[in-house]
Formats: structure tokens, sequence, C-alpha cells
């Protein structure tokens, strides 16, 4: 199949025809550069919005205890909720779908944490051990805290990677004893968390020593568990029967939106996504589009050029060129230009991506654009196939065209 | 010019030309009709054309527009096709080709002179010259050195790079007729090789394919212009699509 000549032939003849040529390769590489930056762009804006949702589990609830803004059996408005370790205890046990579940209670925002001659001030949480599925906490050292912790109200501590590097340095942590306002903590573990670095300048305790430490007695600030792989529905289904669990247990109406604020991340997580369904179908119903675009733009290019090129045909068919050599040329020479010209606009919009996420400032809009290079490439090979057949097509005719007309003197 | 031209011929200052002239047909016709469609109605162009032109002839073709004196060149340049009747072409009949066959007969019995000229215009004489020997597979430096040497016969070794929109409508026609020769034809077809030059051109081009015909070469001109006709051996005249007979009047005799 490899026809040095013909090639040669086809090189000639593209060179000889610069702007034709240029035409044909604009409109191919453009409509690929434009589609890789906008498949790229829907990417990213999709990474962005994914990224904030990166802190917590997508599969939560969230709630913490409000004021009353409804009388409810006797009660007047504006009493405070306050939630218990009996409160955990009970959806813990009774809430059918509930996955993880733990408690929190904050101690004061800043406490004092120091070990040796390092002194600053850190955020400093106490929870149940199944907080670190609620916040996607990675452990790097050692372990989180577990049940023994809670039942022995152990002083023990599990530090952010922050953390353990301006108190211990090169130093190993494990082990080793921090104060937090005075009290000692040991720590036994150390950690990283996908919600960044605020999420990880934070020092965990076990919720019953804190509890016991600072004269809490049962008090919990706020309550979050998972729910597997529950849907929507089954979401609701779980928040519900927790709300009127918790509406209860402290005497206030389950329609009372301030005494309980609650927080369903799967739904929100949900609308996201459905939000990122429109987007990405319109990204692709407007990247089809340009793709129609560029096989109209290449089409009309070819038709034009074989048009202009029917004196030439006649010629060649003149001087005894068969009708599949002068459409073998003309398909070859569109093939390549389209094909070169594709990888072009291909590589451009690559590098283009790859400079935006290299350089371009962490924004609310957009993360690591990128683009599925499975698709970027097959909407290649899809223009390249529509040069063929838009060459293919008018070159088919005028291979028909009896020489006569075609060399006709106008 | 032309009077004076006609009198050389007279007086025999001028070769005769029939040396080359045999017996064997190189053409052949016989009841070739041809019509177009228009519409609705059918334009019949040739009727009955007979005709008989014999290996190393040169004869002319000359009639009126819209005599179909074209079209008949195009038939015998099977670059067109034809109703009823019978052509051979070298003994060869030619009817019903593939397009592939013509197209492979095109390139080995026949070399096209148009009036104006066809060259392809993003090639230099050179390429332009060789492009009937790359459509035999024959590998390009051997084209380039064979289109070369016919180059050279048609005067032109020194304009090879050149583009045909750098040279005179003479030059053209030349780089065109070598490039009708360099596949060594049996026939040379020309349709009004002249129609775009002035007179003095006309006949060094004219001198050209008498040389041509001298090599054995059976040459056809389409022509209306009288002085051109009157330099080959022998003159066809169409008239509504049919050889008007009892006239072919041997010029050189």
């Amino acid at each position: 199949m490899f026809n040095l000549d013909r090639w040669l032939e086809i090189f000639d003849t593209l060179l000889r025809h610069k702007l034709r040529t240029a035409l044909t390769a604009l409109s191919v590489a453009w409509g690929i550069l434009m589609l890789v930056i906008l498949l790229g762009a829907g990417t990213g804006l999709q990474k962005r919005v994914e990224y904030n949702f990166r802190d917590d589990a997508v599969n939560s609830i969230w709630m913490s205890p409000g004021r009353t803004s409804k009388p409810f059996e006797g009660h007047a408005i504006g009493r405070d909720i306050r939630f218990t370790n009996e409160d955990y205890d009970y959806i813990k046990n009774h809430i059918d779908g509930v996955e993880y579940i733990t408690g929190r209670y904050n101690l004061w925002n800043n406490l004092v944490v120091t070990y040796g001659t390092k002194k600053s001030s850190f955020d400093v949480r106490s929870s149940h051990p199944d907080h670190k599925y609620l916040e996607n906490t990675i452990m790097l050292r050692g372990r989180f805290l577990n049940d023994l912790d809670l039942e022995e109200r152990r002083k023990v501590a599990a530090i952010g990677l922050p953390v353990a590097k301006f108190l211990f340095g090169d130093e190993e942590p494990m082990g080793k004893w921090i104060h937090i306002n005075g009290i000692a903590y040991q720590v036994v573990g150390m950690f990283e968390d996908s919600g960044g670095e605020g999420e990880m300048r934070k020092i965990y305790v076990p919720i019953a020593t804190a509890q016991m430490a600072y004269g809490a007695g049962e008090r919990i600030h706020q309550l979050m568990f998972t729910v597997g792989n529950a849907s929507v529905d089954e979401s609701k289904r779980i928040e519900n029967e927790v709300r009127d669990l918790l509406a209860k247990r402290h005497h206030f109406s389950p329609d009372d939106k301030r005494a309980l604020r609650l927080r369903n991340n799967v739904e929100n997580f949900r609308e996201v996504s459905t939000i990122f369904d429109g987007i990405r179908l319109f990204v692709w119903i407007v990247g089809f589009m340009t793709i129609v675009a560029g096989i109209v733009g290449v089409s009309n290019i070819m038709l034009i050029a074989v048009k202009e090129r029917t004196r030439e045909i006649g010629i060649r068919k003149a001087m005894g060129a068969t009708p599949g050599e002068i459409v073998g040329q003309i398909v070859q020479e569109a093939v390549f230009i389209t094909a070169v010209a594709g990888y072009m606009g291909l590589l451009a919009g690559v590098v283009l991506l790859e400079l935006v996420s290299r350089y371009v400032p962490e924004n609310d809009f957009i993360r690591d654009p990128q683009v599925d290079m499975r698709v970027a490439v097959s909407a290649t090979v899809l223009l390249v196939l529509a040069g063929a057949l838009a060459g293919f097509f008018p070159a088919w005719r005028a291979a028909r065209v009896d020489p006569v007309v075609a060399l006709r003197d106008e | 010019m032309n009077a004076l031209y006609s009198m050389l011929m007279e007086q025999g200052a001028l070769p005769p030309c029939r040396c080359t002239v045999s017996f064997v047909s190189m053409i052949r016709l016989t009841k070739i009709n041809k019509s177009y469609r228009i519409g609705q109605h059918a334009l019949h162009v040739l009727r009955d054309v007979d005709l008989h032109i014999k290996a190393g002839e040169m004869v002319s073709i000359m009639g009126s527009s819209g005599s179909g004196k074209s079209t008949l060149l195009n038939i015998l340049g099977i670059l067109d096709q034809y109703d009823s009747g019978d052509y051979y072409l070298d003994e060869t009949p030619i009817r019903a080709l593939s397009e592939r066959k013509a197209a492979m007969y095109r390139n080995r019995f026949i070399g096209f002179v148009f009036q104006s000229f066809n060259l392809l215009p993003f090639k230099n004489a050179l390429e332009n010259v060789a492009v009937p020997l790359y459509y035999q597979g024959v590998s390009r430096r051997k084209r380039n050195r064979i289109a070369t040497s016919y180059l050279d016969r048609v005067g032109l070794a020194d304009w090879a790079e050149h583009l045909p929109s750098e040279m005179s409508g003479g030059q053209k026609q030349r780089v065109a007729i070598a490039r009708a020769l360099v596949a060594r034809p049996r026939v040379i077809l020309a349709d009004e090789p002249t129609g775009a030059l002035d007179s003095e051109t006309s006949y060094q081009i004219m001198q050209i394919l008498e040389e041509v015909n001298q090599s054995g070469i059976t040459v056809v001109v389409v022509t209306h212009e009288h002085d051109i006709a009157e330099r080959t051996h022998r003159i066809i005249r169409l008239h509504d699509g049919r050889v008007q007979t009892g006239d072919p009047v041997p010029v050189r005799q």
C-alpha cells in the first residue's frame, strides 16, 4: 500500500496549494482543539465540585441541636436542645441503616498545646472512634481512637501531620506526651485528611475523656453518621427516623427545623451529581456540535477543492489516470491532512490544558482540567474519516466526469 | 506568410511527408452515431460517421462550430462514448471499455494536445511532461530522464524548471506536445492546437507536429483555420455531424 511516488505527489500537491491546505488543516485542528478544551473544562469543573466534597463522607448525615421555634407538648419556644451520650446510643442501637456513627464534643478552639519547649494553639476535637470514617481521616502512623480509649477514658490523642511537624519536628511523636491546656495526653497516631490543611491542624481525643476532663458530663455537641451505600430515598427514611427519635426524646416538634439542624450529604451530593450529569450532557452536545461543525467545514473545503481540481482531474484522466488512482490520491491527501491537523489540534489542546492545570492558581471554578484521551483520539479519528468521506464523494464524482466536460474551454 | 508557404509547398521546396504512410489502418470508424440529451431533446451530434485514417497519416478535421468535430475528437481520444457503430484503434476494438481499460488505452495509444494547453499549473515543465509516465508506473528518476529528452526535442530543455505561468503560449504548447509524445503514443490528437496562438507561433507548432508525424506517429488535427488544415495530408470536413462526401481533396498531391 505504501507508494513513495504517490506520497511525493501528495506532498507536492499540498505544498503547491498552501492556502487550501492551511484552511483545511485549520478547520480540523480548530475543531479538535475546541473539543479538547471543552471536555477538559467539563472535567475541571466537575473535579472542582468533587473537591468540595472531598472532606466529608458523601454518604453522611450531620446533626447539631438548636433552639425550638415551635411550641410542642406544652413547652414554650426558645428552649435549647442538647444531645447526650444516650442519643448516641439510641441512634446507634435503634435505627436501621446507620453504618458508622460518632458524636463530637468540641473543646474550646485553639487550646494551648505544648511539647517540651514547643508551644502553639490547635483545635482539639473529641469524638468516637468511628469519626475517622466521617472525615476521611487517613492514618499515617499508629492508630485512631478506639473503644477501649473511651471505656477507660484514656488520655490519648491522634494528631494531624502539621501538628506533629510543629511539635516534634524530626522527632518520633508516637508514645510521646503532649499537654493540652495542662492535661497530658499520649500520642497514639498521626493522620492526614483529604480535607486539606485546615482539617489536619487538629487533635482528636476520646469523647469520654474530654467529657470527664472538661466537666461536660454526658453532653455531645454534634452527631453524625454514615448510611453505607443507601439510596437518597433510603437516606431520607433514616434521616426522618432519626429526627422522630430525637424529637420524641427531647420533646420538640419533628417539623421544627430550628430545633434540629440536619444536613443530608447523600441528598446534597445527589443534587450536585444531577447538575453534573446535566453539565456533562451539555458538554457532550456542544462537543458533538463542534465535531459536526468540523466535519461540515472539512467537507466544504474538500468539496471546493475537488471542484477547483475538476480540470486537473480531466487532464490527469486524459494522461491515462484511472478513476481509482484519482480518487485514491485525493482521499489519501484528505486523510493525510486531516490526520496531521487533527493530531496538532489534539496536541495543542492537551498542552493548553496541562498549562492551565499547572499555572492557573487554585480557584473556585476549575481544578486540574484533563481530557479523556480515548474520547479525544476517537474524535480525531472521526474527523479523519469524515475528511476521507468528504474527499471521497466529490472525488468519485469528479473522476466519473468525462474529461471532455472537465477540459471544456470556458 | 500563408501564401508564401503554399507556394513553397507547391514548388516542392518542402519535403514530402507521405513517406511514412503505410496501408495499415490506425483509426477506423464505421457508422458512428452520437447524440446528447439536452432536456427532453436529443441532439444528434454525429450521424453515421465513417472515417479511415492510416498509420503515419497526418489529417485535419475541419468544420464550423457545432459540426461535431470536437465530439469526434473526444470519441477518437476515448474521452467520450459513442452510441452505435464501430471504432477500431490500431486494430483494437474500442467499445464499452471499463474506465480502467480506457485509461490504459489513452495512456498507451494516444497523446493529446489541447487548444488551452491544459498543463497542470502547479507543476513545472519537466513535471508536466512526466505526468503520463507517472501513470505508467515509471520510476521518478527514469521519468525525469525521459521527460528531459522530450523537452529537449521541442527545444525547451532550458525551461524545465519553469511553471506554465512563466511561459509563452507557444512554449506551453510545445511542453504539451512533449507531454503528448512522452508515452510513445501511436496517435497524436490535437484539438485546435494553434487556436490560442499567433500565426507565427502557429506555424512553429505545426512544424513540430509535422516532425512528429515524420517520425511515424499518426497525427489528427482539429482546426477551423484553413492554412493550418492545408498543411496536413488530408482534410476531413464535418458538416452537421456528417462527413462531407465527394470532397476529400488530398491537399498535398
